[in-house]
């Protein structure tokens, strides 16, 4: 059971500036293989879990204070996003960011950058088979690229670095409902094709719930509830916040006032 | 009587105004007081002339070197023209002085006020962009006024320069090192004061807000285009006054020594002083004139020495070695300068011997 | 005319190596942000190295100038390494200062060592390249300094369209975090900005040095000249340095030629500030550069 486990954060601690702690005391486990949903309203800090696994808390002056990051065993918390990137594990980051003064090849080639290969044939064509729409637009420029075509060249970079984790961050944000649909299945498709472990930040719980194995749901800083992904979807209290399904029934002042205390409850 | 008030052991700040004082204890009030008497009263007496003249020739540099610290360390924006802004001071006291036929105090102060507004037209452009264009600015603002200082010939004398009438105040000859001294330390103390006093004011928080983040500057209600440029304006308006006092104590004037390598020293004064404080600034200005003094000494003693004969060792490119080295390492090792090592020498005597 | 054409030649001439040095200036500006006031000091730094090998060592030129790369391209990691290095993630105006304390010490450095007199480079430059149009002829350091220049140009070129460490360069350039995510070195590419802002400057202080003489002075006002070229390119593009380096020649061999020899100085500096009042971004800088 515990070789199983790929990532686990043990009671870990975030400080941004020396100052604002952000993230009280969060723990995770990561099993191999598997696609992990991190849901949490807006500032739950979901983003800063993944910036603390992957290193990039350092150039936003953040830190982990307590606590331990174990990756494969071995404690990686607070250490450089060079080294982090090189053990395997690849954050894509939020709003996508392109280079947007290179063409969407060169972008999947910054990917490269991470491992010591430089060879990216096979990786390129690896991109494309996922996303045969980038192969269409390869010469052309990222800063004129679609938000889906970003979300795939994001996607694409980071799967030229051969990761064994994957840290995405929100990719549904600002996309097309159809397209949504779209790129969760890739990510559920190379999840299962490469063995690739996908730790998923969201907004859209439903999606992420349907691909995911597990879940966590993060408030304030702390993990609220966590459980396999198929009894998230069924949590009415999940259900209610975050899927926006309303359980039905009467006595409607009562459960607002019971609604108003299990919210309090996690905050 | 109110209770004196000495060094508390921690912070017991209660009030907003008492992060505003000058001197948090009576102490600093006092020393205050003891230094100014002795600066006035006693060093222009006691001291012997060359003293006085190294002592002159540091209270009008720290006067430029606060200027230049309140565009930098308060505001946040690179000047690399403050050498020839102090020209421009210099000039502009001659030219008054010898064409307008002003007096002394006047052509002093306006040195000060027509420098503020040549500063500012090489600020206009540069202001209104980011990325330290007014640095490239004032690059160029520093070739343009070497250049013109040369070159208008009819108004500046070109290489010849200009000869000073000699300073006079009530009627009274202040040409001497004595004499002048009072004029220059006089004028220190007031215009440090002023920097200080602007520091804590309205417009002092607005370059600090400005330097530490501008958006946020500007979204608190900040006009960046206007304090940038009334920053820059006012440490102008210092360099032309320690110009134009400058240009009086040595009489005669040429564009010589308003190269972009006194810019440079200048900057080397107030990194070394420390960034974004008055103090520093003073401390710079001591340091570096001092260790001017100190090379001139050394160099032409071993030169006098005769075992050198053979080569011409001449102190600019000491000089020019020595302050790079000493800005760099400044900047690596204790970028805040002087000022923050004098703090941490002090309270170790304060704290001694429980070192908390 | 014939007295136009040369000024043109000859503008053309230096217009090319200020466009080479500024690629150098460009490169550190695009991938770290920092203003390198110390510019002619490489220029002088990278000319002295070649004077050292060529007259002092008397080694043959072409070793010189392989030696000269080398040298300068490992001087400039260093640079880097020393001085830069400790002021990561401090105020960008710390950095840009120590880049002003930096010049006036290798300024120093350099006129201790060297002195402040003209020095000259053996004659090694083939007569074969001077080239000769009925009245006008364009001696064979121009010649040389334009293949020099293309030469480097399509190295560079090729470098950073094609090498993997020329697209890491300019992703860092276009946006750090992003590259950062990705596993980028961010250090090693400053670094390697650095290393390529030294060799590109010693090149073309080595050939300001065989038209003009070698002078620290000189070198070091020479280089400042970066700042016209690149705000009239734009700061931010490539491009623009290479077109602003050319303007820059030409304005000052005209000016030279027909005004006065001593407005040829500081004509480019003029026209900076006038660009600054028109053209903020210059002619070709993107106009992401924020206005505040
Ligand atoms: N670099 C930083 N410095 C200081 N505070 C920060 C920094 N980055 C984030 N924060 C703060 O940390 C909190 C959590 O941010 P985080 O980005 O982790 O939230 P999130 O769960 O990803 O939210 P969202 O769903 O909106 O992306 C926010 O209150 C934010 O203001
Ligand atoms: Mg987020």
């Amino acid at each position: 059971m515990k070789d199983d486990i790929l990532l686990q954060l043990n009671n870990i601690s975030v400080v941004y500036a020396d100052v604002i702690q952000i993230l009280k005391g969060v723990s995770l486990a990561i099993r191999k293989k598997q696609i992990v949903s991190l849901l949490g309203s807006n500032g739950a800090g979901k983003t800063t879990t993944l910036r603390a696994v992957s290193g990039l808390l350092k150039p936003e002056n953040g830190k982990v204070t307590e606590g331990t990051i174990e990756y494969e065993g071995r404690p990686i918390q607070n250490a450089a996003p060079e080294t982090i990137t090189r053990l395997g594990i690849i954050q894509v980051l939020e709003g996508r960011p392109p280079f947007e003064h290179l063409t969407v090849e060169e972008n999947l080639r910054v990917g490269t950058a991470a491992r010591g290969t430089r060879s990216y044939k096979e990786d390129l064509d690896l991109v494309y088979h996922y996303f045969p729409r980038l192969l269409e637009r390869r010469k052309a420029l990222a800063g004129y690229c679609s938000g889906g075509e970003l979300q795939m060249i994001a996607i694409g970079r980071a799967l030229m670095a051969r990761p064994k984790l994957l840290l995405l961050d929100e990719p549904s944000l600002g996309l097309a409902p159809l397209l949504v649909k779209e790129i969760f299945q890739i990510v559920k498709r190379i999840n299962e094709e490469q063995g690739t472990t996908i730790i998923l930040v969201e907004q859209n719980a439903n999606m992420a719930l349907q691909i995911a194995h597990y879940g966590y749901v993060m408030e304030n800083g702390k993990i609220v509830m966590e459980g396999e992904a198929s009894d998230l979807r069924e949590n009415p209290d999940v259900k209610e916040f975050y899927l926006g399904i309303a359980a039905s029934g009467a006595l409607k002042t009562y459960k607002d006032v019971k609604a108003y205390k299990r919210r309090k409850r996690w905050l | 009587m109110r209770k004196l008030r000495f060094r508390p052991c921690g912070n017991f700040k209660e009030y907003y105004e008492q992060e505003l004082t000058i001197f948090e204890t009576d102490f600093g009030r006092m020393w205050m007081w003891i230094g100014l008497f002795l600066l006035l009263f006693v060093v222009p007496f006691v001291g012997s002339p060359y003293t006085l003249y190294v002592l002159n020739n540091i209270a009008i540099a720290a006067i430029a070197a606060i200027g230049l610290n309140i565009l930098i360390g308060y505001t946040g924006q690179i000047s690399l023209g403050h050498g020839a802004f102090f020209g421009v001071g210099a000039y502009s006291a001659a030219i008054l002085a010898t064409k307008a036929g002003f007096p002394f105090w006047l052509s002093v102060i306006l040195a000060g006020a027509v420098t503020a507004i040549v500063g500012m037209i090489f600020g206009i452009p540069s202001l209104r962009l980011k990325h330290l264009y007014l640095t490239i600015a004032t690059l160029a603002g520093q070739f343009i006024i070497e250049y013109v200082l040369v070159h208008w010939e009819s108004l500046t004398g070109g290489a010849e320069g200009i000869i000073l009438p000699e300073p006079t105040i009530f009627g009274l000859n202040v040409s001497a090192d004595r004499a002048f001294s009072w004029v220059v330390f006089f004028s220190f103390a007031v215009m440090c004061w002023m920097a200080v006093n602007l520091a804590r004011s309205r417009y002092g928080r607005a370059f600090v807000a400005i330097r530490d983040n501008d958006r946020a500057a500007e979204g608190m209600g900040i006009p960046l285009f206007r304090y940038k440029l009334l920053s820059f304006g006012i440490s102008s308006f210092y360099a032309g006054f320690a110009g134009g006092l400058w240009a009086y104590y040595t009489v005669s004037i040429t564009p010589e020594p308003f190269t972009l390598f006194l810019s440079i020293e200048y900057i080397a004064m107030i990194i070394i002083g420390g960034l974004g404080s008055i103090s520093g600034s003073v401390f710079g200005a001591v340091f570096i004139i001092m260790l001017n003094e100190i090379l001139s000494q050394a160099t032409q003693y071993i030169m006098n020495l005769g075992a050198f004969a053979g080569i011409a060792l001449t102190v600019a490119p000491l000089r020019e070695f020595v302050f790079g080295l000493a800005i760099v390492l400044f900047l690596i090792f204790e970028p805040r300068g002087l000022a923050e090592v004098w703090r941490i020498i002090r309270s170790s005597f304060r704290l001694w011997p429980f070192a908390y | 005319m014939e007295f136009f054409a040369q000024l043109f030649i000859n503008g053309l001439s230096i217009g090319f190596l200020y466009a080479l040095s500024a690629l150098g200036f460009v490169m550190i500006f695009k991938s770290s942000s920092v203003l390198n006031f110390a510019h002619g000091e490489l220029l002088a730094l990278g000319a002295f190295f070649f004077l050292i090998l060529s007259v002092w060592a008397k080694l043959p030129i072409v070793l010189c100038f392989l030696v000269t790369l080398v040298g300068c391209f490992a001087l400039g990691f260093i640079i880097e390494r020393l001085f830069l290095r400790p002021l990561i993630g401090e105020a960008l105006i710390e950095v840009i200062m120590l880049t002003v304390g930096l010049s006036a010490m290798f300024k120093g450095l350099m006129l201790l060592i060297f002195g402040g007199n003209l020095h000259n480079y053996p004659d090694f430059l083939p007569e074969a390249l001077s080239i000769q149009w009925g009245a006008i002829s364009v001696p064979s350091v121009y010649v040389s300094s334009f293949i020099i220049g293309l030469i480097f140009l399509g190295v560079f070129g090729f470098f950073f369209k094609y090498s993997s460490h020329g697209i890491y360069m300019r992703s860092v350039a276009d946006h750090q975090p992003a590259a950062l995510s990705l596993g980028v070195n961010v250090r090693r590419v400053f670094a390697l900005s650095w290393a390529i802002a030294a060799v590109v400057c010693a090149m073309s202080g080595i050939v300001l040095g065989i038209i003009n003489g070698i002078n620290v002075h000189q070198l070091s006002t020479m280089g400042l000249k970066v700042f016209p070229v690149v705000i009239l390119g734009g700061l931010d593009s490539i491009g623009g340095a290479i077109l602003g380096g050319i303007i820059i020649g030409l304005l000052e061999n005209f000016t030279g030629g027909y005004i006065s020899t001593s407005l040829r100085e500081v004509v480019p500096y003029i026209v900076l500030v006038l660009i600054l009042l028109v053209k903020p971004y210059g002619l070709f800088g993107s106009e992401e550069i924020e206005r505040v």
